[in-house]
């Protein structure tokens, strides 16, 4: 089960990440150009969106009641919509509007060698520890 | 400036969209990079080896692509300040957020998740308003 989950994981990398550069992605540039809507627009990551949320919804819907090497499916379940959650997505976006980087395209990027996506994903490292301890002061406050 | 490839960006899309599949139906895991990220490091998970698989796909299909074809990695802005700023900010809000592009803007947006659908319409919304802002200010792409 182990062994089948972790070659699945990365098969599923190879094509996430294949993915991601055919579609683009990894061309910040054709990112900052999708997100520039009034500026000369390149409206082909709606394409990408539409293409990878189109096939994930009819997989979603045509899943066995099992995962094929899991006990449990691991989907949130919450439905809630707080503060937490658009405070983080908003800040995100602001990131991302910023670089061009959304974390999966950084990752594969990081092939590539380059100093901005390394100094790029380093920080996101930092960002994450900070939520750790913006959590912690909210816990302890 | 950047041309529209509708093609390979729905092709590309569908791609991810598969690779996000197969990690659902056979791992029943969520194909989220920030998540992954975040399960490896901040803290660890107790499952390590699947999500370092995954990222290691990632970074391999990149450094692959690279070196075949240079041109499908693009570089992001050159100021590296920017850069390390956009990193922090992604860092944080997709931990704040759970979730960044991946999980919420494919994986939950196809499951329509309340949460995702706000957290991408936001996401989106302040990508647009900063990429919009930055051209303005004349910072290049």
């Amino acid at each position: 089960m182990k062994a089948l989950r972790n070659a699945s994981a990365a098969a599923a990398g190879l094509a996430f990440g294949v993915g991601l550069i055919l579609s683009g992605m990894t061309r910040p540039s054709k990112v900052l150009a999708f997100l520039d809507v009034f500026g000369d627009w390149d409206p082909s990551l709606l394409f990408v969106m539409g293409g990878a949320v189109g096939v994930y919804a009819i997989g979603y819907r045509l899943r066995r009641e099992k995962p094929i090497a899991a006990d449990t499916y691991a989907v949130p379940s919450a439905s809630k919509v707080d503060a937490r959650l658009l405070l983080g997505a908003a800040v995100f976006g602001v990131g991302w509007g910023l670089s061009g980087y959304c974390p999966g395209p950084a990752v594969v990027s990081l092939g590539s060698g380059s100093l901005g996506v390394i100094v790029f994903l380093a920080c996101v490292l930092a960002g994450m520890a900070l939520t750790r301890l913006f959590d912690a002061r909210l816990n302890s406050g | 400036m950047s041309e529209s490839t509708p093609l390979s960006a729905l092709f590309g899309g569908a791609l991810i969209g598969l690779g996000a599949l197969l990690l659902l139906w056979v791992n029943g895991r969520i194909a989220g990079v920030s998540n992954l990220i975040g399960g490896l490091l901040f803290p660890a998970a107790a499952d390590r080896a699947w999500r370092a698989l995954f990222l290691g796909a990632l970074v391999a299909v990149g450094a692959v692509a690279s070196w075949l074809f240079p041109g499908a990695i693009g570089a992001s802005r050159p100021s590296l300040v920017l850069l390390g700023v956009a990193g922090l900010l992604v860092g944080f809000g997709t931990r704040l957020g759970s979730g960044c592009t991946s999980g919420h803007g494919v994986c939950g947006v196809a499951r329509l998740s309340r949460r995702s659908l706000a957290a991408t319409a936001v996401f989106v919304a302040t990508g647009i308003a900063t990429a919009t802002a930055l051209r303005l200010l004349g910072v290049g792409a």
